[in-house]
C-alpha cells in the first residue's frame, strides 16, 4: 500500500546563530553518533552484538541540538533507540559499547543491553523497551525536579508512534496540571517500524496533541541542527522557568531499519537517498561550516579522525572486556 | 591496511546467507553509508553498507553465492593511500579474521544452535534472611487498621521529607476509604497528590520520582485498578535496577486494597498476591494485623525497593492493639505465628487469617491443635517458619482468597516437596476462592469465597479424623 506522504509543516523558526567553534563542536558531536552507530550496526553483523539494535542513524541533530541547551543536572530518558542520547548525555562511549556486546564494563555491567542503559552520574535515566513507557517516567523525574526546587528539567524523547499511546496523554495531563518541568521531544521519523504517521494517526501535526492541554508547543526541522537548537532554547528555558512543560516535534528521518533485521520494505529506496542526499544533518552543518569559512577541510579531516579513534577504541574495549561473572545473575535484584 | 568486509549477521538468527547482489563493483570507491551488496538472509533481503572508506579493491566472494557463514571475509577495501591492484593480488586468498574475540562469535553462535546435553551452571540463589524482629514492650493503643495505616504514612513523612503520597481522592476527598485523612491538611498538597484517573500516568510517574531520588507512595483506589499500570509496575520499578547494573533502583509503594470486598462482583474483586508475588525485584506484603500494618507500612517505605503493599478493605475498621512509636517497624520477609498448635499447619495471610483463627478455635473445641502462620510477607516467603511448623504437625493447609491455580498455596506446595516431603503425613490441602470470576449474587459469593467451615474440613481431610 503506497503510503500518503504530505510534506511536513514545519513551522518558521529561528535557526541560532552560533559561533564557529560551537558549530564544530555540535558537528563533532553529530559525527560521533552516526560513527558509533555505524560501528554498532557493524559489530552487529559479526554476531559481537545481540537481540535488539536500533540505530540512530540520521537523527543526530535532535539530540545533539537538544542536549547543548540543558545544564548540568537535568535529567533524559528516552526509548530503546537510545545510543546516540547517552554519547549525547556525555556517557563514555566504551561503556556504552561494551554493553552493546554484553559486557561487564557496559553501563548495565551487561545486564540491560542495547536498550537498557543508565548513567546516575549523567542523569540519564534509560533506555525504555517497552513503547511510550519512558514518557510518564520522565514526567515523574520533573515531579522530583520540581518538588526539590533543583532548577532542572527533564527532557523526555519519545517516536511517533509511542505518541498515540494513552500514557502519553496521561503524562501531558499531570505535566500541565502540575506545570512540571519537562520538555517532549517527539522525534517524528515518519515511521513507528513499518508504519507510517499517516497510517498510525488521524491527526498527522503531532505537536498539536499537546494544544488541549495548553502546552506550547513546535514543529521544527529535525535535520537542521541550528532548528533544533534554536527550539531547544525556547523550550528548555520555559520549563525551566517554572511555566510549565512543552513540547517539540522534531521532523527527522532515520536512514537505517527499524532495528538490524528490518528490510524497510514499508517504504522506497528513493524516498531515504532523497533524505540522505537533501537533509543529512551532518552534511549541512559541513557545508555551513565550509561556506561560512568556519573551518577548512583540513580541520574537519582532524575530527573525523578524532572521531574514528574515540569509536575504534571504544569497539576494541567492547571486544577486550569479559564477560559478567556468573555471580552477577544474582546481583541487584533487589538494593 | 586493506580492511576486510565480513558477511555480516543481519538478523538475531542468521548463520548464513547469499550474496544476491554486488552493488559496486572492483575498482569502484566506497564511502561510509554506501550500499555495497545485497544479501539474502534467513528472513529478508537487506543491504549492507560500507562503514569503512576506499576503494573496493578485490570482490572475494562473488554474487550469486549461497551459504555463505557469517564473518567470512567477502571483500576487501584498500584505503586512501593504498594501491588497490596491490591489495587485491596479496589478498586473493582471503585471510583469516583478526584473531579478536570476534572470531569467536560465529563459533559460539554455532555452539548455541547445537543441542546441549549440559547447560553450564547457575550459580546458586543467594538466601538472604530477614532482619531480626524486636520484641515490642512500648506503648499500644486500641485503633483501626485505616488509623494504623494512616499514622504510619504521617511518621514517615514527618520522618523523611522525600516521601510523598500520591493518588485517586488521597487528598481533599481524604482517601477513598479515609485511610489518607488528615494528611493533606498536615503536609499539603506538595506531598499528598491528588491525580487524575490516570493509573498508568501516575504509576510511571510515580517511578520516574522514585529514580529521581524521591520516596513516592501510590495509592490505587484499589488494586483492581493497578492492572493498568501493571507494565510501569513490573518492566519499570521492578526490573530497573537489575538492568542497570545497581545504578538505578526505585524506592517506591505501591499500596491499596486487594482481595474481596463486598458484593461488588467479579472485576472489583480478586486477589492479585500471587500476580506480583511472582516477580523478582518486587517485594510483596499482605498483613493481618493493625501492628503489622503499622510496622510493615513503616518498612515499606524505608525499603529502597519497589514494595506492593496489599490492604483489604474488609479489614480497614477492624481494631487492633498498635504500638504508637515512632520506631516501631515489622521487618519485611518474616512470618508470624499466630497460634501455636502441634497437629496441623494453617498458613494464611491478610483476612485469610481470621478465618484460620476461626477455624483453629472451632478445631480446638474437637481436640485438634492447630498452628496458624501469617505470613505477612508474600516475597520473600518465609519458607522457613513454614517448613519448621510441618516438620512438628507433618500436616498444612493454606488459605487464600485468590485461585488455586498457580497461587500462594501451590507455591507453597511445591516448596514444603522441595524442604521437608519427608515429614508430611497427608498431602497438603489448598483452601481458595474458587475457580471462577467472583459473582454478584450474595449467595453465589458467598460459596465462591474460602469460609471458616472450608477450613475446618480441609484440616480434617489432612488429619484423616
Ligand atoms: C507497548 C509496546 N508495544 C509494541 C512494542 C514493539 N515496538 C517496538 S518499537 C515500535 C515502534 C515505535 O515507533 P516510534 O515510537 O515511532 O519510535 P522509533 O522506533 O521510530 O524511534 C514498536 C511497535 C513495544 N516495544 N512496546
Ligand atoms: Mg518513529
Amino acid at each position: 500500500m503506497a503510503t500518503a506522504r504530505r510534506k511536513p509543516r514545519v513551522v518558521e523558526v529561528e535557526e541560532a546563530e552560533v559561533p564557529a567553534a560551537q558549530l564544530l563542536q555540535l558537528y563533532r558531536d553529530m559525527l560521533l553518533i552516526r560513527r558509533f552507530e555505524e560501528k554498532a550496526g557493524q559489530m552487529y553483523g559479526m554476531g559481537l552484538i545481540g537481540g535488539f539494535c536500533h540505530l540512530y542513524i540520521g537523527q543526530e541533530a535532535v539530540v545533539v541540538g537538544m542536549q547543548s541547551e540543558t545544564i548540568e543536572g537535568d535529567s533524559v530518558v528516552t526509548s530503546y533507540r537510545d545510543h546516540g542520547h547517552m554519547l549525547a548525555c556525555g556517557m563514555d562511549p566504551k561503556g556504552v559499547m561494551a554493553e552493546l556486546t554484553g559486557r561487564r564494563t557496559g553501563y548495565s555491567k551487561g545486564k540491560g543491553g542495547s536498550m537498557h542503559m543508565f548513567s546516575r552520574e549523567k542523569r540519564f535515566y534509560g533506555g525504555h523497551g517497552i513503547v511510550a513507557a519512558q514518557v510518564p517516567i520522565g514526567t515523574g523525574l520533573a515531579f522530583s525536579h520540581r518538588y526539590n526546587e533543583d532548577g532542572h528539567v527533564c527532557l523526555t524523547y519519545l517516536g511517533d508512534g509511542a505518541i498515540n499511546q494513552g500514557q502519553v496523554y496521561e503524562s501531558f495531563n499531570m505535566a500541565a496540571l502540575w506545570k512540571l518541568p519537562v520538555v517532549y521531544v517527539i522525534e517524528n521519523n515518519r515511521y513507528g517500524m513499518g508504519t507510517s504517521v499517516a497510517r498510525a494517526s488521524a491527526s498527522q501535526d503531532l505537536f498539536t496533541r499537546a494544544q488541549p492541554y495548553g502546552i506550547p508547543a513546535q514543529q521544527v526541522d529535525g535535520m537542521n541542527i541550528l532548528a533544533v537548537k534554536a527550539a531547544a532554547e525556547v523550550a528548555i528555558k520555559h520549563a525551566r522557568s517554572g511555566a510549565g512543560p512543552y513540547v517539540l516535534e522534531m521532523m527527522t528521518y532515520r536512514y537505517r531499519g527499524h532495528s538490524m533485521s528490518d528490510p524497510a520494505k514499508y517504504r522506497s529506496k528513493d524516498e531515504v537517498n532523497r533524505m540522505r542526499a537533501e537533509h543529512d544533518c551532518i552534511d549541512q552543518a559541513r557545508k555551513r561550516l565550509i561556506d561560512g569559512n568556519m573551518s577548512d577541510e583540513n580541520a574537519l579531516k582532524a575530527i573525523d579522525k578524532e572521531v574514528k579513534d574515540i569509536v575504534a577504541a571504544a569497539a576494541q574495549f567492547a571486544q577486550d572486556s569479559p564477560e559478567p561473572d556468573p555471580s552477577e545473575l544474582w546481583t541487584d535484584i533487589l538494593k | 591496511m586493506p580492511v576486510e568486509i565480513l558477511m555480516p549477521a543481519l538478523s538475531p538468527t542468521m548463520t548464513e546467507g547469499k550474496i544476491s547482489k554486488w552493488l559496486k563493483q572492483e575498482g569502484d570507491s566506497v564511502k561510509s553509508g554506501d550500499v555495497l551488496a545485497e544479501i539474502e538472509t534467513d528472513k529478508a533481503t537487506m543491504e549492507v553498507e560500507a562503514v569503512d572508506e576506499g576503494i573496493l579493491a578485490k570482490i572475494v566472494v562473488p554474487e550469486g553465492t549461497d551459504h555463505v557463514a557469517v564473518n567470512t571475509p567477502i571483500g576487501l577495501i584498500a584505503g586512501e593511500d593504498e594501491d588497490a591492484a596491490e591489495v587485491a593480488r596479496s589478498g586473493a586468498s582471503p585471510t583469516q579474521p583478526k584473531s579478536t574475540p570476534a572470531q569467536e562469535a560465529p563459533v559460539e553462535q554455532v555452539a548455541a544452535t547445537k543441542p546441549q546435553t549440559k547447560a553450564p551452571a547457575a550459580p546458586a540463589s543467594p538466601h538472604v534472611a530477614p532482619e531480626p524482629e524486636l520484641e515490642w514492650t512500648g506503648k499500644t493503643e486500641m485503633m483501626t487498621v485505616r488509623e494504623a495505616l494512616r499514622d504510619a504514612m504521617a511518621e514517615e513523612m514527618r520522618r523523611d521529607k522525600s516521601v510523598f503520597l500520591m493518588g485517586e481522592e488521597v487528598g481533599e476527598y481524604q482517601g477513598a476509604y479515609k485511610v489518607s485523612q488528615g494528611l493533606l491538611q498536615e503536609f499539603g498538597n506538595r506531598r499528598v497528590v491528588d491525580t487524575p484517573i490516570t493509573e498508568h500516568g501516575f504509576a510511571g510517574l510515580g517511578v520516574g520520582a522514585g529514580f529521581g531520588g524521591l520516596k513516592p507512595i501510590v495509592e490505587f483506589m484499589t488494586f483492581n485498578f493497578a492492572m493498568q499500570a501493571m507494565d510501569q509496575i513490573i518492566n519499570s520499578a521492578a526490573k530497573t535496577l537489575y538492568m542497570s547494573g545497581g545504578q538505578m533502583g526505585c524506592p517506591i509503594v505501591f499500596r491499596g486494597p486487594n482481595g474481596i470486598a463486598s458484593r461488588v462482583a467479579a472485576q472489583h474483586s480478586q486477589c492479585y498476591a500471587s500476580w506480583y508475588a511472582h516477580v523478582p525485584g518486587l517485594k510483596v506484603v499482605a498483613p493481618y494485623t493493625g501492628a503489622d500494618f503499622k510496622g510493615l507500612l513503616k518498612s515499606a517505605i524505608r525499603d529502597p525497593n519497589p514494595v506492593i503493599f496489599l490492604e483489604h478493605e474488609l479489614l480497614y475498621g477492624s481494631s487492633f492493639e498498635v504500638p504508637v512509636d515512632g520506631d516501631y517497624i515489622v521487618p519485611i520477609g518474616k512470618a508470624r505465628v499466630a497460634r501455636k498448635g502441634d497437629a496441623v499447619t494453617i498458613v494464611a495471610f491478610s483476612r485469610s487469617v481470621m478465618l484460620a483463627m476461626e477455624a483453629a478455635e472451632a478445631l480446638a473445641a474437637d481436640g485438634i491443635s492447630a498452628e496458624v502462620i501469617d505470613l505477612r510477607s508474600i516475597r520473600p516467603l518465609d519458607i522457613e517458619t513454614i517448613v519448621a511448623s510441618v516438620k512438628k504437625t507433618n500436616r498444612i493447609v493454606t488459605i487464600e482468597e485468590g485461585w488455586a491455580a498457580m497461587g500462594i498455596g501451590s507455591e507453597i506446595a511445591a516448596l514444603i516437596m522441595e524442604n521437608a516431603f519427608d515429614w508430611l503425613d497427608a498431602p497438603l490441602r489448598r483452601v481458595a476462592g474458587k475457580d471462577v470470576p467472583l459473582p454478584y449474587a450474595a449467595n453465589l459469593e458467598q460459596l465462591a469465597i474460602p469460609q471458616v467451615a472450608d477450613v475446618v474440613a480441609a484440616v480434617k481431610e489432612v488429619t484423616y479424623r
